[in-house]
């Protein structure tokens, strides 16, 4: 295998700050107003969420480009990615209890948010649309990952000053977390042009 | 029972709508609201979309209850999902093409929405068909009405038009249709509900 190394590193900065998920393909939303308001437990939430990406990504497309294409079942593709992260999530979640209950205790509960979020899904459904090979699929869940973390730490950040500013009634909690993000996102189309793919 | 008979078929509905719309109140099923909305039309095909994938997984559930096993019961609620899932999004490229080809992949991520599964978990599966239909239908509408709340707005003030058609004459709002627009948009008209809700509403909404 050739390894072009420009590529994945282009990749891996296209999908972490040009198409960031949250800010310019808007997925993950739930979670991610779900677990900014705490730095703590946005960085908790970033670390589970890379590796359990990665994993994902990297067992659903062996299980793609040898079970399902030559079996003819591409069409399938939704019921089985969703079933193996499901599973995925759930065996990380016993193997952590077992093999490392201290991790398990400070990390374990972002697992269960982990399987209804929708970027989990969307990484290895792009990444069979786009026909990656094995390292592009990984390096791209590995952006995809970065730039999640990013915008979770970024999000947090600004959430935790905010709990002391003045807000106007109907905008408290979520809305101004929306204005918020508009705003974060406005300064990411900033980064588009960067790369051209 | 007797009470079923009592069930509210109008009170059901207007829940999912009003009370627990899904994007302005419980602010779930995010992703798609911001996605797809720059546009009226993409606005309403997912709408329709959501409401059918809500309906048929409900009723199928409802059918369903009586013989899951409540131990298994989310890896089945979710094959079901993902099943009628798959039937929207095949249709929906046979039908639209055009409209799937930018938004096919949101179409595909229906499957992860937490409000989808959380009606089949907190009503289907509980209750008779008729109910949880309605219920779907609710929450569908809810839901619709929401995206095409958005959409409106986005794309009367981003491109000056409706459903493709320029119908303002004057430079529009840039802004509006860029990934930004959208954020700001729905906090803006969040904020919009909850302060019709404390105002005139105050005492009948029960959420909160």
């Amino acid at each position: 295998m050739n390894l072009d190394f420009t590529k994945l590193f282009e990749l891996i900065i296209a999908s972490s700050l040009i198409n960031n998920f949250v800010f310019t393909r808007f997925l993950g939303l739930c979670i991610f107003f779900g677990v900014s308001k705490k730095m703590e437990t946005a960085v908790g939430m970033s670390i589970t969420f890379t590796a359990v990406m990665m994993i994902s990504a990297a067992v659903i497309w062996f299980i793609f480009n040898y079970v399902m294409v030559p079996l003819d079942i591409t069409f399938l593709k939704i019921i089985v990615f969703i079933g193996i992260v499901a599973g995925l999530v759930q065996a990380s979640d016993t193997i952590m209890r077992k093999m490392a209950p201290g991790l398990y205790y400070k990390l374990g509960i972002y697992l269960a948010l982990i399987s209804t979020n929708c970027i989990i899904l969307a990484v290895p459904l792009i990444s069979a649309g786009e026909k990656y090979n094995f390292i592009e699929t990984l390096a791209f869940g590995l952006g995809s990952g970065i730039g999640f973390a990013l915008a979770l730490i970024i999000m947090a950040s600004i959430r935790e000053k905010l709990e002391l500013a003045d807000v106007p009634a109907p905008f408290r909690g979520l809305p101004m977390a929306f204005v918020i993000t508009g705003l974060i996102a406005l300064a990411f189309t900033g980064f588009s042009g960067l790369i051209t793919l | 029972m007797a009470q079923h008979s009592a069930i509210n078929y109008k009170e059901l509905i207007l829940n999912g709508i009003v009370k627990e719309n899904t994007i302005f109140k419980l602010a779930l099923s995010l992703c798609p609201a911001i996605a797809v909305t720059s546009g009226l039309k993409n606005g309403v095909l997912m709408g329709f979309a959501v409401l059918f994938v809500q309906v048929m997984v409900n009723s199928t559930i409802s059918l369903m209850r009586k013989f899951i096993h409540p131990r298994i019961r989310l890896p089945i609620f979710m094959l079901v999902i993902s099943g009628w899932v798959t039937v929207t999004d095949m249709s929906m490229a046979a039908a639209f093409p055009d409209v799937y080809k930018q938004m096919g992949l949101y179409i595909q991520l229906i499957v992860a929405f937490a409000s989808i599964l959380a009606r089949a978990e907190m009503f289907a599966s509980k209750n008779k068909i008729a109910p949880s239909m309605a219920d779907g239908i609710g929450m569908g509408i809810g839901f619709l009405f929401a995206l095409t709340v958005i959409s409106f707005f986005r794309e009367i003030l981003g491109k000056g038009a409706l459903w493709g058609f320029p119908i303002i004459n004057a430079k529009p709002l840039l802004i509006m249709i860029l990934p930004a627009g959208g954020f700001l948009a729905v906090g803006i008209l969040m904020a919009f509900f909850n302060w019709i809700d404390a105002k005139y509403l105050k005492g009948r909404s029960s959420h909160h």
